[in-house]
Order: C-alpha cells, then sequence, then structure tokens
C-alpha cells in the first residue's frame, strides 16, 4: 500500500447520486490509496453499490466528482475507464466458453492483441485463479466457486487500476467462503492492483481489507483500518457493525482527561473513554465488548474496577471462548466473554446461577447516540 | 375424460393422416387403396402450375419472414425506451396484429391498396417521363409480402422482447466494463442472446406465410401460392396430387415449427 501521501488512485468529492428523491449516496468524501484494499461495509440499501458502480462507470453522480487517477471521470462511459468489476452474479457471458469470456477484454483493444499473446494471458489468468486446463469448458458446466473464478480472471487479465467486486461472495457457501476470501487476498498482494470490496458480511471486511468504509443510508460514517474501527468507533453504529458490543444507554455526567463517566440505570456509573465532543448532560451509550468484561463467582472490590451482580442466562461454547449471556437487574442483560483459561480457574457458571461482571474501570467508550 | 380427449385428438388427425395415407396410394382414386407408391409425389413436382405457385410461396415466406425479422427485431429493441400511454398503445396494437382474423386482414388489405393503387396509378400515368406506357400498381408479390410481413412483424416483435426481458441486463454491463463499445456490445452479447428468438420468429413466420389461404386469397393479385392452387383444384376434385402437396407442406411446416420449438426451448437454458 502506498504513504498517505501519494497521489491516490480514485477519489469521491462531494459525490451524490439521487434516484428520484431516494439520495443512494450522499455527499462521499473519500480518498482510495494506489494498491490498497478497501472495503464498503454497511447494510443492504445503505449505498454501497451505488459507490462502487460510480466508479465502474454505470451511474454518473448528480453532484460532486468522482476521479479515477487523478481525472475527473464523471462522464467518462464505462468501456473507457481502467476499471474491471467482478458481478456479484459473475455476469459471465452464457454463449461463450471460458476461454471466450477471459479474452473478452483483451479482444476489445484497438489494435487488437495478437492471438498468441491472447491464448498465453488467458493460460495464466486460468493459472492464477486455479482453474487450468478448464478452457474449453462452457460456463454453465462450472461450479459456482469455479464461475466466480473465471470471473475474477476475466477482470484481472486486462490489469485494471482498480478492480472492483460487488459481494463476490454471497452467492457461495460459508466454507467456500472462507478459501476464496484467503485467495482474493494473497492476490491482491501478489498483483498489486487495488481492489474495492463491497460487502454486508463485517467478518469478511474485518479480515480482508486494509481499510473499511463504513456507509448508512448513503453516508459515509466512519473509515480506518479494521483495528481502528474496532478499538475507535465514532457512533453506536458502528460500534454495533463492527464486532460484537454491549450498549448501555445513560447520561454524560463527568467529562474529564481521565475519563467520562456515564450515568446509567440503577445509580451506576460506567467510566470510560469518549468521542470528542460529549459534554455532561449529553444522552450517550458506553459499548462495552464482551471480552472486556469478566465473570466472577465472588465480588471483588479491587480498585478502578465495576462489579455488578448478575445471573446466568445462557452458555454458548465456542471452543477458545465461552460466551454468556447475563442478566442484571438495572442494566439487563449483556454478553460476556470467557477465555477457557479464566474458566478453568473460576470454574464454569451454569444457567440460573449468580455470578458477578466485571470490569475495568476506562475501557468502555462513550459513544454518542446516533443522529 | 381421457375418452373425450382422445376422441377430439382423433377427429383432429384423423382427416390428416387420412390425406397423407393416400398421398402414397398407388390408385388414381382417392377413395380406395391400392398399395403403396410416391408417384404421385413425382407428378405434382412435375406438374408446372404446383411449381410455380411452390415458387411464389417460397418467395413471398423468404422475404415477408425476412423482412419482418429484421424490423421486428430493431423494433423489439427500441420497445424498452419507449415509456407511458405511448407504450401501452403500441404494446396493445401489436398484440392485436396478432388476434386479428386472417379473414380481417385479407380484406383491409386489399381495400387499402386498392383505393391507394386508384390514386397513384393516374398520377404514375401522368408523371411517366419516358415513351412506353407507364407502369402500374397491381396485386402481386408486393401485396402478399405486405399482408403477410404485417402479421409476421407482430409475431416476431412478441417473441424477440420476450428473450430481451429475459436477459441479464449485467451481461450488458459487463461487456461495457470490459472496453467495448456500445455496437461491440451489441454484436457480441446483445445480438448472440436474442439470436433464438430471432430465428424462432423467422420460422414462424415462413411458416404462417407459406401456410397462408385466407390473407393470400385476397391480396394476391394474378399470383398464385400453393394453398390458392390447392383450392382451385380441390373444384375439380380431390386427386392423389394435392393429397400428396398437402403432406409436402405439411412436413415443411411441422419440421419448421419443431426446429422454433427446439430453439425456444434451448434457448431459455438455465445458466448461472
Ligand atoms: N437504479 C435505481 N433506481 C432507483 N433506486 C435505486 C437504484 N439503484 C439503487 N437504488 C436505491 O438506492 C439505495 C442504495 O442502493 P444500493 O444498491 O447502492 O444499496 P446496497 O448498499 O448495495 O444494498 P445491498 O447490500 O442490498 O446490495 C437503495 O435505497 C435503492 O433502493
Ligand atoms: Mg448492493
Amino acid at each position: 500500500m502506498q504513504p498517505d501521501t501519494d497521489p491516490p488512485i480514485a477519489e469521491f468529492r462531494a459525490t451524490t447520486k439521487m434516484f428520484g428523491e431516494v439520495g443512494a449516496a450522499r455527499d462521499l468524501n473519500l480518498s482510495i490509496r494506489k494498491g490498497e484494499f478497501l472495503s464498503f461495509l454497511g447494510p443492504s440499501g445503505c449505498g454501497k453499490t451505488t459507490a462502487l458502480r460510480m466508479l465502474a462507470g454505470f451511474e454518473a453522480p448528480t453532484s460532486g466528482d468522482v476521479l479515477i487517477d487523478g481525472e475527473r471521470v464523471n462522464d467518462l462511459p464505462a468501456h473507457r475507464r481502467p476499471v474491471n468489476m467482478v458481478f456479484q452474479h459473475y455476469a459471465l457471458f452464457p454463449h461463450l466458453d471460458v476461454t471466450d469470456n477471459i479474452s473478452y477484454g483483451l479482444r476489445q483493444r484497438r489494435p487488437r492483441p495478437a492471438a498468441a499473446e491472447v491464448a498465453q494471458a488467458v493460460e495464466q489468468a486460468l493459472e492464477t485463479v486455479r482453474l487450468p486446463g478448464y478452457g474449453r469448458r462452457r460456463i454453465w458446466e462450472m461450479s459456482g466457486g469455479q464461475q466466480q473464478r473465471v470471473a475474477l480472471a476475466r477482470a484481472i487479465i486486462n490489469q485494471p487500476k482498480i478492480l472492483l467486486l460487488d459481494e463476490p461472495m454471497a452467492a457461495l457457501d460459508r466454507k467456500l467462503r472462507r478459501d476464496m476470501q484467503i485467495e482474493l487476498q494473497s492476490l491482491q498482494r501478489s498483483l498489486g492492483i487495488t481492489f474495492i470490496l463491497v460487502t454486508h458480511d463485517q467478518e469478511e471486511a474485518l479480515s480482508m481489507s486494509d481499510r473499511i468504509c463504513i456507509m448508512r443510508a448513503g453516508r459515509i460514517v466512519q473509515i480506518g483500518s479494521p483495528r481502528e474501527l474496532y478499538d475507535r468507533p465514532n457512533s453506536r453504529y458502528v460500534a454495533d457493525f463492527v464486532g460484537k458490543s454491549n450498549f448501555f444507554a445513560g447520561t454524560v455526567s463527568r467529562v474529564e482527561a481521565t475519563g467520562t463517566a456515564l450515568a446509567v440505570a440503577g445509580g451506576l456509573r460506567i467510566i470510560g473513554t469518549a468521542a470528542p465532543g460529549l459534554a455532561p448532560g449529553q444522552t450517550a451509550s458506553a459499548s462495552l465488548r464482551p471480552e472486556q468484561i469478566s465473570l466472577a463467582h465472588g465480588t471483588t472490590t479491587a480498585d478502578g474496577t465495576t462489579c455488578v451482580p448478575v445471573r446466568v442466562v445462557n452458555r454458548i461454547f465456542l471452543g477458545e471462548h465461552t460466551e454468556y449471556l447475563v442478566q442484571h437487574d438495572d442494566l439487563g442483560a449483556f454478553l460476556v466473554l470467557v477465555p477457557r483459561q479464566a474458566e478453568a480457574s473460576e470454574g464454569s457458571f451454569e444457567p440460573g446461577e449468580p455470578a458477578f461482571a466485571i470490569w475495568r474501570d476506562g475501557t468502555a467508550l462513550i459513544l454518542p447516540e446516533d443522529a | 375424460m381421457r375418452l373425450y380427449a382422445l376422441a377430439v385428438y382423433l377427429f383432429l388427425y384423423i382427416p390428416i393422416g387420412i390425406i397423407a395415407l393416400f398421398s402414397f396410394n398407388a390408385g388414381r382414386y382417392a377413395a380406395q387403396l391400392q398399395g403403396f407408391s410416391t408417384k404421385w409425389y413425382g407428378i405434382a413436382l412435375n406438374n408446372p402450375f404446383v411449381v410455380d405457385a411452390l415458387h411464389t410461396s417460397a418467395v413471398v415466406a423468404a422475404t415477408s419472414s425476412t423482412l419482418a425479422t429484421i424490423f421486428g427485431t430493431l423494433a423489439a429493441l427500441a420497445l424498452p425506451s419507449v415509456r407511458g400511454p405511448l407504450r401501452t398503445i403500441i404494446d396493445a396494437l401489436i398484440y392485436i396484429a396478432v388476434m386479428v382474423p386472417g379473414i380481417v386482414i385479407g380484406i383491409a388489405t386489399l381495400i387499402a391498396l386498392v383505393t391507394v393503387f386508384g390514386w397513384l396509378n393516374p398520377l404514375l400515368v401522368a408523371l411517366w417521363p419516358f415513351a412506353e406506357a407507364a407502369p402500374q400498381l397491381s396485386m402481386g408479390y408486393g401485396s402478399l409480402v405486405a399482408a403477410h410481413g404485417l402479421f409476421a412483424i407482430a409475431l416476431v416483435i412478441i417473441i424477440v422482447r420476450a428473450r430481451i426481458a429475459g436477459m441479464d441486463r449485467s451481461l450488458i454491463e459487463a461487456s461495457d466494463d470490459l472496453g467495448a463499445t456500445p455496437w461491440g456490445t451489441f454484436r457480441q452479447v446483445t445480438l448472440p442472446q436474442i439470436f433464438p428468438g430471432m430465428l424462432a420468429g423467422f420460422l414462424l413466420s415462413f411458416t404462417f406465410s407459406f401456410d397462408d389461404f385466407i390473407i393470400a386469397f385476397f391480396v394476391a393479385g394474378s399470383k398464385t401460392t400453393l394453398p390458392i392452387y390447392v383450392f382451385s383444384s380441390i373444384r375439380r376434385g380431390v386427386t392423389p396430387e394435392i393429397n400428396a402437396i398437402g403432406t409436402m407442406v405439411l412436413a415443411v411446416s411441422l419440421g419448421l415449427l419443431v426446429i422454433a420449438q427446439f430453439i425456444l426451448q434451448r434457448g431459455r437454458r438455465p445458466t448461472t
């Protein structure tokens, strides 16, 4: 990935796309770095595909600009843009075999590349997507996973400046999806092409991307590396979307450099780090990740911790961890993730049992309620 | 219920079967079977009137279905961009064109053409700059092709439009994305996708024109198509020769229909 200072490979500048009254994308501002793996993540209908299609050239922005490699491309038709797309349902040409599908892009070039050259490039592309020898197959003779590889080969053979992927894994089963994610990621590293992926699968985005752009109702809510988004979400929406979290609503009672206190139900106070701009008296939510909370059979009065009595409601065994759903009289139900060795020392907790939930003060994030 | 259905089928197909059977009759009377022979086919195909009628029918069918396929396809491609009330009207007209009885098309075309020729012919005479007599517009190939083409074009539009509607729009976007110009996309993606529809439309149009008697009867003028020939000879009695002609027409029509059906079915093969 290039350093921040190099010119971006693509940019949205105050880009808005309206479909009649519907603002599919509103005021997008985003610089895409050369060689990075960027994901658009968000729920259905939030405008991910629209953003991607504006880069591909299938939609023109209603206002604002789209730039590719420093050039304003608002009115450049798709067939003249140096980007290629892998479609959600692959959109392979059913009347052409695998080879002719893959070579399609090269065969559109003028002057036409030599047949031997094309054949060799196809050979190599098939190698890259690990489908050697499948060249003369018909499309409908290929499995879903194989079709997706063909779609990928058809796009990368053109050596685009940006590869756009619209939920390419949505039609694959879980196991295959996992394999393809790993393959896509290593492919991106080895080709050095900028990848832009659209997905509503947070795990997919977290595991594959250098940066994630979280969208909501046509707007970009936050951009950052997976770790940044996980550790420092700027809103309850992001914290909820990236990983699991417990939220406790309350009112900001004190803001200090050492920590912000949030008064929540039952006279309890949760101390945490606040997002900038929070003032006392404002309503906000404290976000505590399940792994930031521990469970104990006995209470503790250790300094700098909060300990509340709970009742175990449910237990889900996850291998290395056990996830407990516990109930507090005032805070309600929340999740606690207990690692295996902690359970070994503390013993396990049975549903129905009383226990104590403990967290260190300051670990919570105090986030503004979503506008 | 089953028996009833069986009876209906027998009623429908026995006459056709009998025609085919008697066309191979060695005897000269249509009423009694006298051994197997293909001589009536030979006689029919050596009859200059039959050959002439066959030629007329083939030319009219080929011309009208070719024109209908070209213009019907163009119309079907353009229609998706027409919206609103105009679209509703066009759609209705297309379906009406297919449903109007042949006799109405025949009479209407006849009256329309006679009227137009009535206006144009004196004009032609008046404006003709050469010494010889001016040519006169009259019923014939032109009117046959026009009347058959009219019906066939609606048929082609309906069939091709169904293909276009069933086509995955993202294929066109994929082609665009891969650098094909709009014309390149049309040639390499759209056309191969709708081609089965065009071919099926062509074959159905051809069959329709080749078999048609009613419309042709009104607008053929001095021309004799095969169905018209058959009709006029029947007045002199049904001969095994007529049976042979009927069987040949049947074979050609059925063959084309089966091919058309096969193409349409194959075009529907699932792809993703
Ligand atoms: N061609 C269109 N005409 C009208 N509205 C559209 C069109 N395309 C998208 N929209 C609307 O724009 C909004 C964003 O759509 P978009 O396809 O970008 O969502 P998405 O984030 O990709 O969702 P999904 O995860 O379901 O694919 C939606 O409300 C959608 O209904
Ligand atoms: Mg989408």
